[in-house]
């Protein structure tokens, strides 16, 4: 979280700590936060307040935008379509109610190419389909960095009329705020906000219904409460980041570009996802002969806090269903994300150290394994 | 042609592809190399090692224990792959996935 954010945070916690529905003078000072709150982020969002619902995190706002989206299409079917590489949320959702009615056909996974870009022609296909919903198709992925064609893919669902859920998790804050989509759903973390605070974009143009009972908060959108003071401190937490993210954005772009290249002249390494139309802050390679958790560790113990999406450190001994996808390696796997800069102060000096220490790091996983000269 | 066979059903990640590229490395060229592995890793990552490092994935079956009656519990299913060794020079080059190169020495 940035820290402006934080402080914000404490301080909304004083002034905003009653119920927004109350009509004494507290609660009316809440209220009065929660639309300010609202409309720093409708603003930045480029799209009215009333647009806007505060859900409990972002996976609840991609769940909500999905529910509510087959909801509204009750009548037209439930067949549902999301890329391969969509948010682990999408992918279970989709999969559970097409098992759920035993019926596969009602949960198309479209491919993507080596870039982890989604296959249009077969997205075209996929919405041509009698019965389709929705199209679910990220803005970029977090594990890779891939930038999705949204603008076509937006046109090619509008043919048919099928309204396109877009997932900007990965990118809100630190990409440009997307244009093309009929539902938009985004967590307050991915631009320096607190946990716990997701957002949901549902247009007026878009028919989309929770389904339940009526809900009386979040325009109806959610029967959870928004805490006021983690939404005030994701409006300044988005403030601050808006303010700054062009410069930010050139700066995590080089610095990634540099890891790149740093990564690539490794021997036997697959540096995944494009090289330019990309998230500026993310970046993943895989490679040969190394124990993605191995190296995980060995990073750690060398001060850096790296990801992976190699079988063996997840919880499953499942590889990344992006990398699956993509068809590239899953195995030897790390990915970096870069924080925003106003948090990380030495972010060059821990860029430098990184780019020299890792060929170290990589021929001591591999010597421990035995694989050298392979 | 020459074959081998290389059981590496309950060896974890990465250790199938660092038994074929052992195998692999030592292989004349034209030399088939089948690969029997559990890890689930295996089904993405052996034809990654191949694209990567100019070889042949000339096929992939899933396989389960009725296929090899004497195989004991932990083996049941497994996946059967044949890559054919092909020459140095055929090698692929710097057309993987991202835009870096990749290279032999370690």
């Amino acid at each position: 979280m940035l820290p402006t954010a934080r402080a914000t945070l404490m301080a909304a916690l004083d002034a905003g700590w009653a119920d927004p529905r109350r009509l004494y003078a507290e609660g009316r000072a809440a209220r009065a936060l929660l639309d300010q709150a609202r409309e720093v982020l409708a603003e930045g969002l480029g799209v009215r307040p009333a647009e806007v619902s505060f859900l409990p995190g972002g996976q609840a706002a991609l769940r909500a935008a999905l529910e509510g989206l087959r909801f509204a299409g009750r009548r037209r079917g439930a067949r549902m379509v999301a890329t391969a590489v969509e948010h682990s949320a999408i992918l279970t959702t989709g999969r559970y109610h097409a098992a759920a009615a035993e019926d596969a056909s009602l949960f198309a996974e479209v491919p993507v190419d080596r870039m982890g870009r989604v296959d249009l022609s077969a997205l075209a296909q996929a919405v041509a389909l009698p019965g389709t919903v929705l199209a679910a198709v990220q803005s970029a992925n977090g594990e890779i960095g891939t930038r999705q064609p949204l603008e076509r893919a937006h046109e090619l669902c509008r043919t048919h009329a099928i309204p396109l859920l877009v997932d900007a998790m990965a990118s809100l804050g630190r990409d440009a705020v997307p244009e093309h989509f009929d539902v938009l759903a985004g967590d307050a973390r991915s631009w320096g906000g607190p946990s716990g605070l997701g957002v949901l974009v549902v247009p007026e143009r878009t028919r989309w219904r929770r389904p339940g009972p009526d809900a009386e908060v979040e325009h109806g959108r959610t029967d959870v409460e928004p805490v006021v003071a983690i939404a005030l401190a994701a409006a300044e937490a988005w403030r601050q980041t808006e303010a700054t993210r062009a410069d930010h954005s050139a700066l995590s772009s080089a610095i990634v570009g540099r890891l790149r290249a740093a990564a690539g002249n490794l021997a036997d390494v697959d540096v995944v996802g494009d090289a330019r139309d990309r998230l500026p802050h993310v970046l993943t390679f895989s490679l040969l002969y190394v124990d993605g958790e191995a190296l995980v560790i060995e990073l750690d113990r060398r001060g850096f806090a790296v990801g992976s999406g190699s079988a063996c450190t997840s919880s499953t001994l499942e590889p990344s269903h992006v990398l699956a996808a993509m068809g590239v390696l899953t195995g030897g796997n790390v990915r970096i994300t870069l924080p925003l800069n106003a948090i990380a102060p030495t972010l060059q000096d821990d860029v430098n150290r990184f780019i020299a220490e890792l060929p170290d790091a990589v021929a001591a996983v591999r010597a421990h394994l035995g694989a050298t000269g392979l | 042609m020459n074959s081998i066979e290389i059981d590496a059903r309950g060896l974890r990640c990465p250790m199938p592809v660092i038994r074929l590229a052992a195998a692999a490395r030592d292989a004349p060229a034209g030399t088939r190399i089948i690969v029997l592995a559990s890890d689930p890793a295996a089904r993405h990552d052996i034809p990654a090692w191949c694209r990567m490092r100019g070889h042949e994935m000339s096929e992939m079956s899933e396989m389960s224990a009725t296929d090899t009656p004497s195989a004991d519990a932990a083996h049941r299913a497994y996946l059967r792959f044949v890559v054919l060794v092909l020459p140095q020079s055929s090698k692929a080059a710097g057309t993987g996935s991202g835009s870096e190169r990749w290279s032999r020495a370690m």
